[in-house]
């Protein structure tokens, strides 16, 4: 664990946005980052400062690290897909080449890889948060796993790395909620049959909240484990701020308020909570007895 | 085209020139930044971007005498130049931390100034009664000002009767040695009458200013943003109002050492609080931007201090409200 801990100690780096690309609604950034590449392994994220150095935007703002290079004519580069949801990743998507971009990274727990070598692993990915699922795919290839990948979206424009899914996957499946392209649906209307054609081992699964729970629940009733990586919203990503908790039940099947930037992103599926995310249950440990409780 | 890595090796802050020594009623701290309580956890997180050790103290999450959940998520709406929080103090309760989270700041070499939060004048006695003693304690902040509670009357800072019992209660049971800050809120009429209240009931020290009570509603949803309705704003919006406490606190008591706290996040700004009357100036939400800011804020006060001629903090503190003098003069 403590060489682990060591690999992976965040580092805060001053990089720049080194290429920007819009890919259908979303945009694709590469960052100098050096340091932060060199460490990350799939799973991880980085913590962007926004706006410039007399921003209002005070937070951070997390991002699932698409791929990462070590090795570049500039240093290690991280490379993320950014959703335009606020006035934050709005001024990324608008920011071009060489805007300096204050970095923290890698943060957060990785995915873990099976360690059976022949697993068969299926992988789960929701818009853009399927970013983090193909540098996963490169690492259980190394493994000699099986990947198939199912990819679901809103719409065609909402989707995030199809062709990459289709040159890294033994099958790949795409669903939309407007029929756009693929199968119209959700992504669980056709990971029943995926899995039971790929013969599924383990299920790794990152998107809204709605899709995890559905994903880690449809595993569940088959017995698959399943990895979740969850997008709480966070003010620092480094563990501090205690704001982007969530329930989960640990190894004691006592329930916590767990950080899920520290103790996250990546989750057992079967360990939260997930129709009480959002809440805090009455069995938490240190849940409030009466309904008056304070303090920050 | 070059890159830096901030983290290593960042340099030590080294300026023999400025005595940086503060005053925390009684005790002196090596220099005058501090973190601020709930934005450093207990030291572990931060100093993995930099030696906690090097800061004046480090400020806890504030402690309670049980394990505690806190409210439900979302915990966070970002505002202007700020933000609003209601954890409701999530921790893990003073036995966890009396084990765990105290001993590693005193391994680490630092200087702990435990915030401690109870819900009744005998939980903070209880809370300063398992203190006592305890390796690395520098001090003790009593935080009566938490804005996160269903009841407005729960806030004892809101109540100078209040205040001076939970203090009182604290100081007696804290070894005379530590020295006792009472945090207060900006949130009520007279800041001084409950600074005064703290001071009499034994308080060695003040920490000004804890987080405003505000709230943020979702043009979506049209609902509360933050699931505990309520929450507390801190950030670089809340700095003048942090300026305004410790000037009115320090032009009445002019003798009680302040811990000034709100919106910091540059060396100017820690400045402006340390010449409003700070002794010392903790670094709070700016933390949650850039985890390296305490360390960065230190080297640019110990430069903007040297910059205006002042040979040591002490020299500095509430030099505003000495009109007319200028520096060398005294």
């Amino acid at each position: 664990m403590s060489d682990s801990a060591t690999q992976t100690r965040p580092l805060q780096v001053s990089g720049e946005i080194l290429a920007s690309r819009r890919v259908g609604a979303y945009h694709h950034l590469t960052l100098v980052a050096p340091g932060i590449a060199e460490r990350a392994r799939p799973g991880h994220f980085v913590a962007l400062a926004v706006g410039g150095e007399r921003s209002g935007m005070i937070l951070r703002r997390a991002f699932s690290i698409y791929q990462s290079r070590a090795t570049g004519v500039y240093g290690g580069t991280v490379e993320i897909v950014v959703g335009v949801h606020g006035a934050g990743t709005r001024w990324l998507a608008e920011q071009h080449p060489h805007t300096p971009v204050d970095v923290v990274g890698p943060l957060g727990k990785p995915f873990s890889l099976p360690r059976d070598g022949g697993a068969s692993a299926t992988l789960v990915g929701g818009g853009y948060g399927s970013a983090p699922l193909f540098g996963l795919a490169e690492a259980l290839h190394k493994r000699g796993c099986r990947v198939d990948f199912v990819l679901g979206a809103a719409s065609a424009d909402r989707l995030f790395g199809a062709l990459d899914a289709k040159r890294m996957a033994a099958t790949v499946a795409v669903t939309t909620v407007d029929g756009s392209t693929g199968t119209r649906g959700v992504v669980t209307d056709v990971l029943p049959e995926l899995m039971a054609r790929a013969g599924t081992d383990v299920v790794y699964a990152c998107g809204p909240m709605g899709m995890l729970r559905a994903v880690s629940r449809l595993a569940a009733a088959q017995g698959i484990p399943s990895q979740c990586a969850v997008e709480e919203s966070m003010a620092c990503g480094i563990g501090v701020c205690m704001t982007c908790v969530l329930p989960v039940v640990g190894d004691d099947g006592r329930t916590r308020m767990v950080r899920s930037c520290v103790e996250g992103p990546v989750f057992p599926g079967d360990r939260v909570r997930w129709d009480d995310v959002g809440t805090v249950p009455p069995e938490t440990v240190g849940a409030p007895a009466a309904a008056a409780t304070g303090g920050h | 085209m070059s890159f830096t890595v901030r983290t290593v090796d960042a340099p030590r802050v080294t300026q023999p020139d400025c005595d940086l020594a503060a005053d925390l009623g009684g005790q002196t701290l090596p220099n005058p930044v501090l973190t601020a309580s709930g934005c450093a956890a207990a030291g572990r997180e931060l100093h993995q971007f930099f030696d906690v050790a090097e800061l004046g103290a480090v400020v806890t999450k504030s402690i309670m005498l049980e394990p505690r959940s806190g409210r439900p998520t979302p915990r966070m709406a970002e505002t202007p130049s700020g933000m609003l929080n209601s954890i409701g103090l999530q921790g893990p309760g003073i036995g966890h931390f009396l084990e765990h989270d105290l001993p590693w700041l005193h391994e680490h070499g630092a200087r702990a100034v435990v915030s401690i939060a109870g819900g009744s004048v005998e939980e903070f006695a209880e809370l300063a009664r398992r203190l006592r003693g305890a390796p690395g304690l520098a001090a003790v902040e009593v935080n009566i000002s938490c804005p996160n509670v269903a009841d407005r009357g729960l806030v004892f800072a809101c109540s100078p009767s209040a205040s001076s019992d939970v203090v009182g209660a604290v100081r007696r049971h804290t070894a005379p040695s530590v020295p006792v800050l009472a945090k207060l809120s900006p949130d009520v009429t007279d800041i001084v009458e409950i600074a005064r209240a703290c001071v009499d009931a034994g308080a060695d020290g003040l920490s000004l200013i804890n987080t405003l009570l505000g709230m943020a509603l979702d043009l979506d949803t049209m609902r509360p943003v933050l699931g505990g309705v309520t929450g507390g704003l801190s950030g670089p919006a809340v700095k003048p109002v942090a300026v305004r406490c410790i000037w009115q606190v320090h032009a009445a008591l002019p003798d009680v050492p302040l811990v000034g706290m709100g919106g910091v996040r540059s060396g100017l700004d820690a400045l402006e609080l340390v010449l409003a009357g700070a002794s010392a100036v903790s670094v709070g939400t700016a933390v949650f931007g850039d985890p390296g800011a305490p360390v960065r804020v230190l080297r640019e006060l110990t430069r903007a201090l040297t910059d205006r001629g002042f040979g040591s903090l002490r020299e500095a503190v509430g030099h505003a409200h000495r009109p007319g003098q200028l520096l060398g003069e005294s």
